[in-house]
């Protein structure tokens, strides 16, 4: 297919009388890092759930890789290959952290024929638990982990669903700059393995690390969408996050 | 294969039962342990949708109820084998299952088991206005003298397809739980947004749970008639049914098969020993505050003081 992997055509959501979204386009082609960036409660994360259904959008549309999503309910969508991990993390709590990511290997992935990585099921979840770094706590239970911990334990489940894109929401806050970067790094390998991604993050330094281009929300309405270095340069970017 | 060496072994533990009723050779052991295992059954079930799933039902008795109303209306108009009006009772309580869940499961919560409770008052309103199954005054069932199996007489004979559908049921269970079905239930229980994020089709899996849940519930029912072999609808539809399956898994422990077993077993015959020592009014208070000293002191059950 030669159209963008991700079309959100004006996209619009309330809240009751409330705009949280209103007229969002964006295209995002196959293999790019799209950085999306915008204070807090511009809508965001509303977004993702509008492009990952976990929330309805009341206007415009959502085509993944030639499907229209509108309508579909999320599980459909994330075995159509477009993964998301949630801001705050939402792990299975009664599993063990290889049962967490057996749930999207067992669901999505394999509900697609393809067998995700590794060959078992349980060689499968060792090796996703390996590359966030929790190889170790396969049989511990997500109560045992630290916040930061949970933050990879939600990469890894969206990586289990074997996607064709990653929505990444804010998965390195918190993290040390050390593990920031080894998360960078991670993302990147995976970015050049042919998953395309899109990161909202509040760390700058990560988002320019990985962005190819960059995307601001502010208040609902996307404001400024071209190069990192530009768009942080834009006067209504500027503006928008110093407060004038 | 583990769930065919784990069924042959409850084949073996069941036949065990029945020998050792059969040589105790009182009734009253007939009796009574129609009821408790009557409870695995139910509680077993009930644990499918409530345990597995977390949606609470309180609607119990409406599935057991249209198990055994099925069984009035075959035993007033065929002569089916009583295995057979099971199946029957059993599909037609996973009907209503599919028909309720479809309406009902789109809620969360208590919203569900609400509506679940608000069910079968319905259920109960309609038959106890349906004349040709004996309406308000209830419908006699004469029951066969002789069981047609194994001899002695019809009682043992409920009380072995009784056996049976406990261990069916258990056996089921538990090869959900190990089974990727089980997992997707447990992620819906966990948090039902995250599993439909996962790729779980939440709703579907809901249905099912629902379906096999109301159909175990409506077999359990399907016997009463010839147990009681006198039904009226505050029977068939009794409280008891509904606060009993919810507090036997609770007590058990809801996360795996083996919790409402225990919580039945246990509870199931403290009850027919406290009907008959002291009085059956007793016997709910008992399990009244038995649920109330579980939730409170040991909300994962009795087998969660195995686990860590
Ligand atoms: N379910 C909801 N009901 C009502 N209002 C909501 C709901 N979800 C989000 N909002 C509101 O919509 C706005 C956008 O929220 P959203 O979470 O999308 O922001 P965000 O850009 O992700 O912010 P942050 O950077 O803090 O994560 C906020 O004002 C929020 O209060
Ligand atoms: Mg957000």
């Amino acid at each position: 297919m030669s159209g963008p992997l991700l079309d959100v055509a004006a996209v619009g959501k309330r809240f009751g009388g409330f705009v949280a979204l209103s007229d969002i386009t964006l295209a995002v082609p196959r293999g790019e890092r799209l950085g999306l960036i915008g204070p807090n409660g511009s809508g965001k994360s509303t977004l993702v759930n509008c492009i990952c259904g976990t929330l309805r959008n009341d206007a415009g549309s959502v085509t993944f890789n030639g499907h229209r999503l509108d309508g579909l309910p999320a599980h459909r969508r994330t075995r159509l290959g477009l993964a998301r991990s949630f801001q705050l993390p939402r792990p299975f709590h009664t599993m063990t952290l290889a049962e967490n990511v057996q749930v999207p290997i067992l669901y999505a992935a394999r509900s697609r024929g393809h067998r995700g990585p590794g060959s078992g099921l349980r060689d499968g979840a060792e090796a996703l638990l390996d590359m966030v770094g929790l190889g170790g706590k396969a049989h511990q239970r997500p109560a045992d982990l630290t916040q930061i911990e949970m933050r990879k334990l939600e990469l890894a489940k969206a990586m289990a669903s074997d996607p064709q894109m990653l929505i990444a929401d804010e998965v390195m806050a918190g993290l040390s700059h050390r593990e920031v970067d080894e998360i960078l790094a991670m993302l990147l390998k995976l970015n050049e393995s042919g998953i395309t991604f899109i990161m909202i993050e509040h760390i700058m330094r990560a988002v320019l690390a990985f962005s190819q281009r960059l995307v601001v929300l502010v208040a609902g309405r996307k404001i400024a969408d071209g190069p990192p270095h530009e768009v942080i340069r834009d006067d209504d970017v500027v503006a928008a996050y110093l407060g004038r | 294969m583990e769930n065919l060496r784990f069924g042959l072994g409850a084949v073996v533990v069941a036949a065990c039962v029945f020998i050792a009723a059969k040589l105790i050779g009182n009734q009253y052991v007939f009796f009574a342990g129609y009821v408790v295992l009557q409870y695995i059954v139910l509680a077993t079930a009930w644990n499918i949708l409530g345990g597995f799933t977390g949606y609470v039902n309180f609607g119990t008795a409406a599935f057991f109820a249209i198990g055994a109303y099925a069984t009035v209306v075959l035993h007033k108009t065929t002569s089916l084998p009583m295995p057979v009006m099971i199946l029957i009772g059993g599909v037609l309580a996973g009907i209503v299952g599919l028909g309720t869940g479809y309406l009902t499961l789109r809620l969360r919560g208590t919203f569900f088991s609400i509506a679940t409770l608000a069910m079968a008052v319905v259920m109960q309103t309609l038959v106890t206005n349906w004349d040709f199954v004996g309406g308000s005054r209830g419908a006699y069932v004469i029951r066969p003298a002789k069981s047609p199996l194994l001899g002695g007489n019809y009682i043992e004979y409920l009380f072995l397809l009784m056996l049976a559908l406990s261990v069916i049921a258990v056996v089921a269970a538990r090869a959900i739980q190990h089974s990727t079905l089980g997992l997707g239930f447990a992620s819906i229980r966990d948090d039902e947004g995250a599993a439909e994020a996962a790729g779980v089709p939440t709703l579907r899996l809901k249905l099912l749970a629902t379906v096999l849940s109301g159909g175990f519930m409506g077999m359990a029912g399907a016997p009463l008639p010839y147990y009681v072999t006198y039904l009226d609808p505050a029977s068939g539809f009794s409280l008891s049914y509904a606060v009993n399956t919810i507090a036997m898994p609770l007590i058990g422990g809801t996360a795996s098969w083996l919790g409402p077993v225990i919580g039945a077993v246990l509870l199931g015959t403290l009850q027919q020993v406290a009907t008959v020592t002291i009085s059956s009014a007793l016997s709910l208070l008992i399990v009244g505050v038995l649920l109330v000293l579980f939730v409170i002191a040991a909300p994962r059950g009795i087998v969660g003081w195995f686990q860590r």
